[in-house]
C-alpha cells in the first residue's frame, strides 16, 4: 500500500495520537504524519473531523476515520496480516474495551485534575483519585495478563496500547509533582510492564521524552492560571 | 450446555434497554432484573464493583459492564445470528463513531431538558435538537444508520426515543416539528420486534422524569 494512501493528522505530544502510531508501527503500516500546529486547526484537520474538530484522524485511500480506540480497531480489523491488537476472545475483548473505557473516563481525567489542582487540599483529594484507579489497573493487569508480559498477553494488545499511550505524561506529572505515582510497593506489576512498555522497539521511537511533556504541562498549567510565559 | 443470561438493569434506563434490544435481535434468552438504585443489590455490587451501575450484563456468571461494551459482546458471542455491525472495517468504525457520538452527547443534553428550566432549558433543547440534526445528517436516506439493514447505531440510539415525549412535555416542545425524519427513523425501528419489546411506554417514562424531578428539586 503506498504511503500516501495513509495519513494521520496529529499532533506528537498527544497521548490520542500516540495510540494510533502504536498500532500502526505494530502492524509495520507506512504513513505520512501530518503534524497539527498547536492553537490551531488546520483545514484538513476541520474538513475531516466537522463534528469534533480533534485529533487523531486516520485518513486511508481519502476517507477520514476519527476517535483513537476506534482508529486502533480498524487498524486492527483491516490489516489482519500482522500480530492482533484486541484478543479473539469475545469476552476477553469486553474486558479491554471496559478497562480502555475506564481509563478515557475516569482514570485519565483524574490525572490531569492532579495536574491542574491549585491548593493542597485538592491536589491531596486528586492524587488520591488517581493512585486508586492505578491500584484498579494493577489488579486488571494481573488478570488480564495471566502471568505474562503485558495486558494483551506475549505481545502489546489494546489495553497496553490505550494506557502505555499515558506513561508519558504519567512520567512528567511525576516529575512536575516530585512525587511517586506508580511504585514497586504499591503497583509492583504495572511498574514493571511500563518499563517493558517503554523498552519496545515500536513504542519507544514515538513515546515523547518526558522532558517535553514537563515543558508542555507547565505552559498549560500556566495558560489555566491565565499568566502566560511567552 | 444451555447460556444463563442475566440483565440488571431498571426499566427506565436507555443503556438497559440497548442491551435488551441486541440479545431480543440475536433471540437469546435471558433474565431481566429490575434494580433498586437506592438500595443496590449484592451481585451488582460484586458484578460492577468499579462502577456500581447498570447495566450488568451476565453471561455464566462473568459479568459486562457498559452498555456498549455489551453490546459489541453481544455481537460477537452471537455472531451467527442477525450482525449489528457490518463486515467492512470502515463501515464499522463508521457505525462505532456514531454510536460514540450518541454516547457523548444525547444523555447529557436530553438530561438537562427536564432537569433545568428557563434560559438553561431553552440552551438545552436547542443543544438537544442540534445533535438530533447532526445524526438526521448521518443517517441521509437510508432506512437505518448502517443503510438497509438495522444495526448497532440504531441500538445505541433509538432507547432514547422513549423519553421523547417527557423531553417534550417537560421542555413545551415538539421534536417532530425540528426532526421528523429522525422520528420517521425511530418509528420504523419500533417495527421491530425487538425495539417494541425493550421499550417502556413513554407516557410511564414521563410518570418516572416527574418523580426524578420531585426528588432532585426542580
Amino acid at each position: 500500500m503506498a504511503t500516501s494512501d495513509i495519513k494521520l493528522i496529529g499532533m506528537r505530544p498527544s497521548p490520542y495520537v500516540n495510540r494510533v502510531q502504536y498500532a500502526l508501527g505494530m502492524k509495520s503500516i507506512d504513513y505520512e504524519f501530518l503534524e497539527e500546529k498547536f492553537g490551531s486547526k488546520s483545514e484538513l484537520l476541520i474538513q475531516s473531523n466537522p463534528i469534533h474538530k480533534k485529533v487523531p484522524v486516520l485518513i486511508h485511500a481519502h476517507k477520514p476515520i476519527c476517535e483513537s480506540l476506534i482508529i486502533v480497531q480498524y487498524i486492527d480489523e483491516l490489516w489482519t496480516s500482522g500480530p492482533s491488537i484486541l484478543p479473539t476472545d469475545p469476552y476477553d475483548r469486553a474486558i479491554a474495551r471496559f478497562w480502555a473505557a475506564y481509563i478515557d473516563d475516569k482514570w485519565y481525567p483524574s490525572l490531569k485534575q492532579f495536574r491542574m489542582a491549585k491548593g493542597e487540599e485538592e491536589k491531596l483529594a486528586a492524587v488520591e483519585a488517581v493512585k486508586e484507579g492505578l491500584a484498579l489497573l494493577e489488579d486488571a493487569f494481573v488478570k488480564c495478563s495471566k502471568g505474562k508480559s503485558f495486558f494483551g498477553g506475549d505481545s502489546i494488545g489494546y489495553l497496553d496500547i490505550a494506557f502505555g499511550c499515558f506513561l508519558g505524561w504519567l512520567k512528567a506529572t511525576e516529575k512536575l509533582a516530585d512525587l511517586k505515582l506508580l511504585d514497586k510497593t504499591t503497583t509492583p506489576h504495572l511498574v514493571v510492564w511500563a518499563e517493558r512498555f517503554c523498552a519496545d522497539g515500536v513504542v519507544k521511537d514515538i513515546m515523547p521524552k518526558t522532558e517535553t511533556l514537563v515543558e508542555i504541562a507547565k505552559i498549560l498549567q500556566a495558560k489555566a492560571r491565565g499568566s502566560n510565559p511567552n | 450446555m444451555s447460556d444463563e443470561v442475566i440483565l440488571l438493569s431498571t426499566w427506565p434506563s436507555m443503556f438497559g434497554m440497548r442491551v435488551q434490544i441486541a440479545l431480543a435481535e440475536k433471540g437469546v434468552e435471558f433474565e431481566f432484573r429490575e434494580e433498586d438504585l437506592t438500595n443496590k443489590s449484592q451481585l451488582l455490587l460484586e458484578m460492577n464493583p468499579i462502577h456500581k451501575k447498570i447495566p450488568v450484563l451476565i453471561h455464566n456468571g462473568k459479568p459486562v459492564c457498559e452498555s456498549l461494551v455489551a453490546v459489541q459482546y453481544v455481537e460477537e458471542f452471537w455472531k451467527d445470528k442477525s450482525p449489528l455491525l457490518p463486515s467492512d472495517p470502515y463501515q464499522r468504525a463508521q457505525a462505532r463513531f456514531w454510536a460514540d457520538y450518541v454516547d457523548k452527547k444525547i444523555y447529557d443534553a436530553g438530561r438537562r431538558i427536564w432537569a433545568t428550566k428557563g434560559e438553561d432549558q431553552e440552551v438545552a433543547k436547542k443543544d438537544f435538537t442540534d445533535c438530533l440534526k447532526v445524526l438526521e445528517g448521518a443517517l441521509g436516506d437510508k432506512p437505518y444508520f448502517g443503510g438497509e439493514e438495522f444495526g448497532y447505531v440504531d441500538v445505541a440510539l433509538v432507547p432514547f426515543y422513549s423519553w421523547f415525549y417527557a423531553y417534550e412535555t417537560c421542555g413545551n416542545f415538539s421534536i417532530q416539528a425540528e426532526c421528523p425524519k429522525f422520528i420517521a427513523w425511530a418509528k420504523r425501528c419500533m417495527e421491530r420486534e425487538s425495539v417494541a419489546k425493550s421499550l417502556p411506554d413513554p407516557h410511564k417514562v414521563y410518570g418516572f422524569v416527574l418523580e426524578l424531578k420531585k426528588r432532585v428539586g426542580i
